[in-house]
């Protein structure tokens, strides 16, 4: 058995997982990263093309360059990494946490740890999720999981492809299984408008020609041992219009339908989950309820840049190492009120801020709208407005509040604040 | 030549086989599929019944009542997943309580132990998530739950011990009658001989019947879709909860799965298709709006997976086991629905019975071992068993399949035991099962299935045949 103690534990080696770890070890604090991969990286090792960067580095990276230049700096710093490692329990135990994990290379392995941060990412919605009909061969796929097999594995997943939803992975992969030979006939979104950014829609999907059925679904997907065919319908009042269903001929279905945290850790750890997002509740700290285990990423909502994701992992590092020090994390956390969605908002995370910092929101709207106008106000006052030209669920949206806007507590008041779109 | 060739290796032709395993006789297992309970039997429901549904004048009911109290001896030496947790029936209206009387009374004829009317107090206290709109109901304590297509890999594993002989992907397409017994031809030439033959084909009794020019019967393939719900789900009973039955089926089901999670269905319907396993928008809602009365818990949003499975009816809805009057040293196993998991093992009983009066000789094995030796899985194991088995192998702390916890000696296990399929390794396994249906673990489990059989990468399946996972490599031929 392995042993060993730190000052913060890191659970999941992806983006958020190392900018956070070099966060904490940056203040001086001492960390590993656990990670059931045996590479570092995460999902970004699958993701070849570009788009990765702009906001954190100001220039466009593939996801394998944007990890490395994390990956070389966590080495270099002196983090532990323990790789193909799974851990499958986090525990209270005294002032401390312990983690237990599973590891190829190390066997049973224990943590201890002060803090904990949950950097796990989330997985993929799949075919029972979205409920469709039909038979169940072989050639269904998530996207990701279809992107792994081509990037990783090098392997072809079929010659004939029909990818439903519209995701920024399920556009991603409409390209490149066209450049590993695979005819992709048709990309079905649920939606009137495009689930994925408007670049993937021009570059992955216009440029070569793959066609978009908006407000369409795939109603069957048939086939004995492999896929043969799929149903597709527009929708009508929210039903799928048998009259107008046709089939395209497929030996392969991709589904870009979602992301779900993955928290099934953190919830055996006593960690409540918020169901506008399905990652846990956080406190400005990016606390979650548990004492001690913070969150970041995509195990806390579901981000659409991973330069947001580590943005916010590199605030819950800083975070996690001042909690360790003890004095700077009773002084904020007396001082916390609490953040809501307000009206066209879905969720807004974290969910409590502080006077007198700067507070970093991220909300997700619930609305299609043009010259729209969000608005953050306590107990009913505006502090902010902004002007958007455009929001859409799909596309996140990233609030900074100054410590200067943000007006003291006053004890007589709840200090609720909510973010509102109109 | 083998004393017995049983065709069709689902729950009962594996009873079968394991039950004359006991003897010394040799026997062939000869299945249609790549894999065992590949037909019917995996997409049962999972149920051990408990004897109060059929008349007792039916060879079904006798059997069912014959084959449930022998779970638990089986399990002791076996080792599957099984659980009795009883059977609550719910009924919602005076007309419903009177078909409970009735069940009830066919429940005492059939001698299911402790089965009891319950008032509407009684049955909220057997099952709390029930909706309080219960009248009342039945509560039969004798009902369990299973997972047949481990009961299937058991029986067969077990049976492969004691020296019969299991052939999967052989197609039964021809038989001729020689001087002892009889010659069996496979679609692709291959060739059995046997002294008898069982027919416990399943969907394809008819057509094997048929082909031995014994009795004449048309297997109606009925349709059943079943829901799945993710482990631990706000719609988890903690009985499996009936409603009062329709006429040709014992309805839709809430069902506490013995792994957790909770299964919804099934539907019945005649489909023309043997091959016919696919579910529909329908069903999905009517599936839901059936449990959701019984379960208001029950959430949609919960689901994980769905499939279909297909009963092998008989007209009149009754098992047909006997001797054939036809075609000579042929045992007729067919019509084998629900509920014939519950039976199987009596199925067994009296098939060996049949055979013995036929003039089969079935001195007892010396050496038949009843036991199967269980190889330790994680998700089994608490921490004080697990920390020597994976100090001796780091195999055992290789979490391949994450929402079922199973390692990559659990999978290396089921491929040494045959499963070289992605289906045969998740029934064997659970791998892929859990909630994200094998998003993350299927390329770990081909890459291990590559290593351990050499099969290059786009010739694994899901389930044999063309049902190939990725059709080819890039860059094959050496180039990038």
């Amino acid at each position: 058995m392995h042993e060993r103690r730190y000052d913060a534990v890191v659970i999941g080696g992806g983006s958020a997982g190392l900018a956070a770890a070099l966060a904490l070890r940056e203040a001086g604090r001492t960390a590993a990263i656990v990670e059931r991969e045996p590479f570092l990286g995460g999902i970004l090792m699958q993701c070849i093309h570009s788009g990765f960067g702009i906001h954190e580095f100001g220039v466009d990276l593939t996801g394998p360059e944007y990890a490395e230049r994390f990956i070389g700096r966590v080495l270099a710093a002196g983090i532990d990494v323990f790789l193909d490692t799974t851990v499958m329990e986090i525990r209270p135990r005294g002032e401390r946490r312990e983690l237990t994990a599973l590891s190829k290379r190390y066997g049973v392995v224990r943590l201890s740890a002060g803090a904990v941060v949950l950097a796990m990412g989330c997985r993929e919605r799949n075919r029972g999720n979205v409920a469709i009909a039909g038979s169940r061969p072989a050639g269904v796929f998530t996207a990701g999981l279809a992107q792994r097999l081509v990037n990783i594995e090098g392997c072809i997943p079929g010659r004939r492809a029909v990818i439903v939803g519209s995701g920024d992975i399920g556009l991603i992969m409409a390209r490149r299984l066209t450049l590993v030979g695979c005819r992709v006939l048709a990309v079905v979104e649920i939606q009137p408008y495009p689930s994925g950014s408007v670049r993937n829609i021009v570059q992955c999907l216009n440029d070569f020609s793959i066609p978009l059925h908006l407000g369409h679904v795939v109603t069957r997907i048939a086939g004995r041992e492999r896929v043969e065919s799929v149903d597709i319908a527009p929708l009508v009042d929210g039903r799928p219009d048998e009259a107008r269903s046709f089939r395209l001929d497929c030996d392969t279905v991709l589904l870009s339908v979602g992301l779900v945290p993955e928290n099934e850790l953190s919830r055996a750890a006593g960690v409540p989950i918020n169901g506008d997002t399905n990652g846990p509740y956080v406190d400005a700290d990016l606390m979650t309820g548990a004492e001690g285990i913070f969150a970041c990423g995509n195990v806390l909502h579901v981000h659409d840049l991973v330069d947001f994701a580590t943005e916010e992992a590199r605030r819950c590092g800083q975070r996690a190492a001042a909690y360790l020090g003890g004095g700077a994390r009773a002084g904020a956390s007396a001082a916390q009120s609490k953040v809501a969605p307000g009206a066209n908002v879905r969720y807004v995370v974290p969910n409590a801020y502080v006077p007198g910092r700067e507070n970093v929101l991220y909300l997700r709207p619930m609305i299609v709208k043009n010259d729209a106008v969000l608005e953050a106000a306590i107990d009913g006052a505006g502090i902010r407005k902004r002007k958007l030209a455009h929001v859409q669920p799909s596309e996140m949206i990233r609030l900074v509040l100054r410590a200067d806007e943000i007006p003291a507590a006053d004890p007589a008041r709840p200090n609720l604040m909510e973010v509102s779109i109109r | 030549m083998f004393d017995v060739a049983v065709i069709g290796a689902g729950v009962s032709g594996a009873a079968i086989a394991r039950r004359l395993s006991a003897h010394v006789v040799s026997v062939a297992l000869i299945e249609r599929a790549v894999d065992v309970s590949f037909g019917v039997s995996k997409a049962n429901s999972g149920i051990i019944h408990a004897a109060f549904h059929h008349e007792p004048s039916t060879l079904k009911a006798r059997l069912e009542a014959a084959g449930n109290p022998m779970f638990d001896g089986l399990q002791a030496e076996l080792g599957f997943p099984f659980r009795r947790v009883g059977i609550v029936v719910a009924a919602f209206s005076e007309e419903e309580m009177k078909t409970i009387e009735v069940l009830y009374a066919r429940g005492v004829a059939n001698g299911s132990p402790g089965i009891e009317i319950a008032g509407r107090d009684r049955i909220l206290g057997l099952e709390p998530k029930l909706n309080p709109d219960v009248r009342g109901g039945l509560f039969a304590p004798s009902g369990g739950i299973i997972e047949p297509y481990r009961f299937a890999f058991a029986l067969v594993e077990n049976a492969l011990a004691n020296g019969v002989r299991l052939f999967t992907g052989w197609n039964v397409s021809a038989a001729r009658r020689i001087a002892d017994g009889w010659h069996i031809e496979s679609e692709k030439g291959e060739r059995i001989e046997a002294r008898w033959v069982v027919n416990a084909a399943g969907l394809f009794a008819d057509g094997v019947s048929a082909l031995f020019g014994a009795e004449s019967f048309t297997i109606s393939p009925r349709k059943g879709e079943e829901y799945i719900l993710e482990r631990g789900c706000a719609g988890l009973p903690s009985r499996v909860v009936f409603p009062v039955p329709a006429r040709n089926s014992k309805g839709t089901l809430v069902i506490p799965t013995v792994e957790g999670t909770v299964m919804l269905g099934p539907t019945a319907e005649e489909v023309g298709d043997k091959d016919d396993v696919s579910t529909t928008p329908e069903n999905l809602e009517r599936v839901f709006d059936l449990a959701a009365r019984m379960i208001p818990q029950v959430s949609r949003r919960d689901i994980i997976t769905s499939f279909a499975g297909l009963r092998p009816a008989l007209p009149g809805g009754d098992f047909y086991i006997d001797l054939s009057r036809r075609a000579p040293r042929f045992v007729q196993v067919a019509g084998i629905q629900s509920p014939g998991l519950t039976a199987s093992p009596a199925i067994a009983e009296r098939v060996k019975g049949l055979l013995e009066a036929d003039g089969l000789a079935l001195p007892p094995k010396r050496d038949y071992v009843a036991t199967l030796p269980r190889a330790p899985r994680i998700r089994e194991l608490s921490a004080d068993r697990l920390e020597p088995l994976v100090a001796e192998d780091h195999s055992h702390a290789h979490v391949v399949c994450r929402c079922e916890t199973v390692s990559e000696a659990d999978i290396v296990e089921a491929i040494r035991k045959g499963h070289t399929t992605l289906d045969g390794i998740k029934f064997y396994t659970r791998a892929g099962m859990g909630r994200c249906q094998g998003g993350f673990c299927t390329y770990r489990i081909m890459q291990i299935v590559a290593r351990e059989t050499g099969m290059p990468i786009e010739s694994i399946t899901k389930r044999g045949g063309a049902s190939a996972l990725v059709v080819g490599r890039l860059g094959a031929g050496g180039t990038a």
